[in-house]
């Protein structure tokens, strides 16, 4: 088997985010980290790889240093990486960026992708279901649970109050969410291979399948208006108050303002 | 010269950070409170490969080099002494000799078990009569056809009931000298279960307390004569090249004792408030801080200078005696201004640096005191 698996190089939100003047974000003052969602679909690959033997290749697309976020993958135990980089292809937006990586996608062998449910620094969600229908494959998003069964997968999807279980037959795309694993840490013997690793790097004029109209900015739809950050709240209120008491409080404070 | 550390290193660092965060610094107090020796993170650490750091990936090591596995006992002993103390002992004093002095087949034997962590190491020298003067040894061992006798009791030994590999030292004749007779020293590699082979008493201890630290005892316990570890005779330098390697494990140590112990401090005082402002504005604590941050850079760039020795230079016992030396002496007074600065607070068990303030004291006193360091410091200056 197969398996490709997307992931993304996003600025560490735990530390704050931090803002350029124009109201984009300042990735250079933040740490960057693999996206949660990404890593734990880059663990259930490894895992599928333990369980049924499978080549793990990572694959992302970004500024040289996305190199870095393939690093780790590799030393977690991923087999092989690939990184596409181009100034052309800056400043993408979903749709640009999944047209792009449709296209590295095409050059390869796959049985499986996996992606991500979304990054922590755009939400959108949109990327990964993308990628399948540039493909025109199979998506299954959410997924909490994937097990392989002869040439398909069996997937929980994820819901609100139950969950979904469907079955694909490969190839097709999965997106993952950070619940379902805890993933595993690198080894310090698989660093030092993985910076040993050579990372095939891929531009523009690799991607042959792709169209000009749908890469970088002047072929990205999405126009953002305004950046902000969330706009701080004061102190609020603070009342000590028996349980009973704060009950009927909160009720009170919930009926004013009409929320219930 | 490059004081930078290069991607590898850098990613080690970000690897032992957070497995030491999320795995080891929870348990930290408990391990402390109740001396249970912390199994179920050895067991982690196990299948992360961080029992078989330097150890070359023929033998199942990680084959990196001994700067990442200063790191890795760095970064645990930042918060959690007892932790990085198991991966020293282990890694320096039992796979350290075996790789070094043993045969292929002890090689074979023994070193894929212990560099995955399937096995734990532990070295056995000091005795009750015999800690730094290597020539009050008494444990014996005499050859019987095709089998090695031990009698004898070693004490205080890292790992001790833990461990299923043990480095033994034992006197095995006595030999004449520049006209004095000396006792002929050699090493052994003895597995637990053996016949004869028990242990004594768990040490109570001031700090560590969750490293199990016992007395081991052999009676009439008989070894293949394989299990001679090097030549006959050449068990004292065995052992003393051993400790200059564990020496930078247990500088290390005290690194990362003295590195948790600030950044805990430098975070308490930004919260405390006296007088109307936090006690970090006040000048005496930014210079007691300045102080130890300085020091504890001092102690990091000799610990990773030795470590770098050990890499590149075949002797190197001056440079990871000079390392312990320093980094445990910062150790006991970084955790001891730490201690002040927290004030009430910082004598409560709650409090880490409560904790840190009694591990750090033991890197004074094992794999050589820092009288000892001195000796072979000054030994080397004057000979």
């Amino acid at each position: 088997m197969k398996i490709v698996v997307c992931v993304k190089q996003v600025p560490d939100t735990k530390g704050g985010v931090q803002f350029n003047p124009d109201g984009t974000l300042n990735r250079a003052a933040m740490l960057a980290i693999m996206n949660p969602d990404d890593k734990a679909g880059l663990e259930a690959a490894l895992r599928l790889k333990d369980q049924y033997g499978a080549e793990v290749t990572v694959l992302t697309m970004g500024l040289p240093k996305a190199a870095d976020v393939l690093r780790e993958a590799l030393a977690m135990g991923a087999d092989k990486a690939i990184l596409v980089t181009d100034r052309v292809l800056g400043g993408a937006d979903t749709w640009a960026t999944s047209s792009t990586i449709a296209a590295a996608i095409r050059k390869l062998d796959y049985d499986l992708i996996i992606t991500g449910r979304q990054a922590i620094d755009g939400d959108t969600a949109q990327v990964g279901p993308q990628i399948s229908e540039h493909l025109d494959i199979p998506v299954i998003s959410y997924a909490q649970d994937i097990k392989v069964e002869g040439d398909s997968v069996i997937v929980q999807r994820q819901f609100e109050d139950r969950y979904h279980v469907l079955k694909a037959k490969m190839p097709c795309l999965i997106t993952a969410l950070s619940e379902l694993n805890e993933p595993r840490y690198m080894t310090p013997g698989g660093i030092f291979d993985a910076c040993d690793a050579e990372i095939t790097t891929w531009g523009r004029a690799d991607l042959t399948t792709l169209d000009d109209a749908n890469i970088g900015l002047a072929g990205s739809p999405t126009k953002i208006a305004k950046a902000s950050d969330k706009v701080r709240k004061g102190a609020g209120e603070k009342v000590a108050l028996d349980p009973e008491e704060a009950v009927s409080y909160l009720m009170g404070k919930l009926t004013e303002k009409h929320i219930i | 010269m490059d004081f930078g550390l290069d991607k590898k290193h850098e990613m080690a660092r970000t690897l032992f950070k957070e497995f030491a965060e999320n795995e080891v610094k929870p348990l930290a107090q408990e391990v402390d409170e109740t001396e249970v020796f912390p199994r179920a993170t050895v067991e982690k650490m196990a299948k992360y490969g961080f029992l078989g750091i330097p150890v070359p990936k023929e033998y199942e090591g990680q084959g990196c080099d001994p700067l990442t596995y200063v790191m890795c006992v760095e970064e645990l002993a930042k918060v959690c002494a007892t932790t990085s103390v198991i991966v020293s002992a282990h890694t320096s004093l039992c796979i350290d000799p075996i790789l070094t002095y043993g045969t292929p087949e002890q090689k074979a034997k023994y070193v894929p078990d212990l560099a995955s962590g399937r096995k734990l190491g532990a070295f056995g020298l000091t005795e009750p009569g015999a800690g730094t003067d290597a020539q009050g040894q008494q444990t014996k061992a005499v050859l019987d056809g095709d089998e090695w006798v031990l009698n004898g009791s070693k004490c205080f030994i890292t790992n001790g009931k833990e461990a299923d590999v043990y480095i033994i030292i034992a006197v095995t004749g006595i030999v004449e000298k520049r006209g004095r007779k000396m006792k002929e020293i050699s090493a052994f590699i003895v597995e637990k279960d053996t016949p004869g082979f028990t242990f004594g008493t768990k040490e109570k201890k001031m700090g560590i307390r969750g490293s199990s630290t016992y007395e081991l005892i052999f009676e009439d316990c008989r070894i293949p004569k394989e299990n001679l570890l090097g030549a006959q005779g050449k068990g004292f330098g065995i052992a003393m090249h051993t400790l200059d390697g564990g020496r930078i494990g247990i500088a290390a140590q005290a690194l990362g004792i003295a590195e948790g112990a600030l950044d805990r401090t430098i975070a308490y005082v930004k919260e405390r408030k006296q007088f109307g402002r936090t006690i970090g504005q006040f000048q005496n604590t930014q210079f007691q801080l300045a102080d130890m941050a300085t020091k504890v850079e001092a102690a990091r760039m000799m610990v990773y200078k030795a470590a770098m020795a050990k890499a590149t230079q075949k002797v190197y016992s001056v440079e990871a005696a000079q390392a312990k030396l320093y980094a445990a002496e910062v150790a006991m007074e970084v955790t001891t201004k730490a201690v002040q600065l927290h004030g009430g607070y910082g004598y409560i068990r709650e409090y880490d640096v409560e904790r840190m303030m009694r591990d750090a004291k033991i890197t004074e006193i094992y794999e050589g005191t820092s009288e000892v360091q001195r000796m072979v410091i000054s030994g080397n200056l004057l000979k």
